[in-house]
């Protein structure tokens, strides 16, 4: 009983140094992750891939899912509850922060001018992020610093499905249609090609 | 907007967003920017700029500021719980019981095809926000610069925001004086 409230905590304590440390969004919590694996042997290395896996295709954060995921292998329920909420609690805190001082400040010259810097920059970091999902999910492996760069069959039949997905969802007609109707379809399509 | 309809409206973008933070763009936009009018674009692109940089998952910092805008602390708090609800029991469930399922090859295939869909749903919104941002040639050198640093250059995006937030800084201060 004690052992298991312990590693409660551990992994409590040990997700929220993750959530506080892992800058850039869900996959950069892999790193301490595999840590966490090394040092209480909570996952192997084979694992880790197949966790990182199922949290890229099921719904929600990829951070979440996998804190989920490695706490229930811990300590089940309860060690996915905590997990999660250690991952989750210095987000909440530090936004809380930063959206306090934003408001307050939100008037000041120097704020507006950060921000209209920002917003253009935030927009190419966005279409970077969008652009290399793109390349994963039609199955090309592409490396701009090193100019390499593989593709095979599928990944021209993938684009095909991606570029009439792109179109409907900029024509005017059907752009309004809610999100969920084209993940459903691309799931049916998915499973119709065998993609 | 009450704190049951925040919890209820991030609980349906938890749910829906599959393949990471990003995912969760075009859902913002339509339910916080056009259907139910909380936040502007403008404050959105704000938002997901501020939650690149600072520490934790993504769509957690976002859920975080847009609970804040519209219910302050507890309704940063309501809206991250919502965004976490579903891919927990989901995620346990998988752990539990489902795994055998997820080896499955038609659940492979069935993921493909969604992420291509997520992938155009993005491409539309994040041509929406940049159509709204990038106006004249100086904005325009800055989203470029942003996207070519990160995919051609390989810097982290922690160094750019905070790079493009000096030279906003640095150019309001030039300004002013």
């Amino acid at each position: 009983m004690l052992t298991f409230l312990y590693k409660l905590l551990l992994l409590f304590v040990e997700f929220f140094k993750t959530g506080l440390f892992a800058v850039g969004g869900g996959l950069a919590t892999v790193p301490f992750i595999r840590d966490m694996g090394a040092t209480y042997g909570w996952i192997t290395e084979f694992e880790l891939a197949n966790i990182i896996a199922i949290a890229e295709s099921t719904p929600g954060p990829i951070g979440v899912n996998t804190a989920t995921y490695v706490g229930y292998l811990v300590c089940g329920i309860p060690g996915a509850i905590l997990a999660t909420l250690g991952l989750v609690t210095p987000s909440v805190i530090i936004i809380i922060l930063v959206a306090k001082a934003i408001r307050k400040y939100s008037d000041s010259y120097l704020v507006r001018s950060l921000f209209r810097a920002l917003r253009p920059a935030a927009i190419g970091l966005i279409t970077a992020a969008g652009f290399s999902l793109l390349l994963t999910s039609l199955g090309v492996s592409a490396n701009f610093t090193r100019f390499t760069f593989s593709a095979n069959w599928y990944s021209l039949l993938k684009f095909g499905i991606y570029g009439v997905f792109t179109f409907f969802a900029f024509w005017k007609k059907t752009a309004k249609i809610h999100p969920l109707f084209f993940i459903l379809a691309g799931g049916a399509i998915g499973a119709i090609l065998s993609l | 907007m009450s704190l049951r309809k925040l919890y209820l409206m991030f609980l349906k973008i938890g749910s829906l967003m599959i393949g990471g933070g990003y995912s969760m763009l075009p859902l913002l936009i339509r339910e916080l920017v056009e259907r139910h009018k909380i936040i502007t674009e403008d404050e959105l692109t704000d938002y997901m700029a501020v939650a690149q940089c600072t520490p934790g998952v993504i769509a957690i910092n976002t859920a975080t500021f847009v609970g804040y805008k519209v219910r302050r602390v507890l309704g940063a708090i309501v809206a991250s719980l919502g965004v976490i609800t579903v891919p927990m029991i989901l995620i346990a469930l998988i752990a539990a019981v489902l795994k055998p399922l997820m080896e499955y090859e038609i659940v492979a295939h069935i993921f493909a095809g969604i992420r291509l869909a997520v992938c155009a749903l993005i491409t539309a919104s994040v041509f929406k926000l940049y159509k709204k941002t990038v106006t004249n040639v100086t904005t325009f050198a800055l989203f470029l610069l942003a996207f070519l640093f990160v995919t051609v250059g390989g810097i982290s995006p922690v160094f750019v925001v905070l790079g493009a937030a000096i030279i906003g800084l640095a150019w309001g201060g030039l300004k002013k004086c």
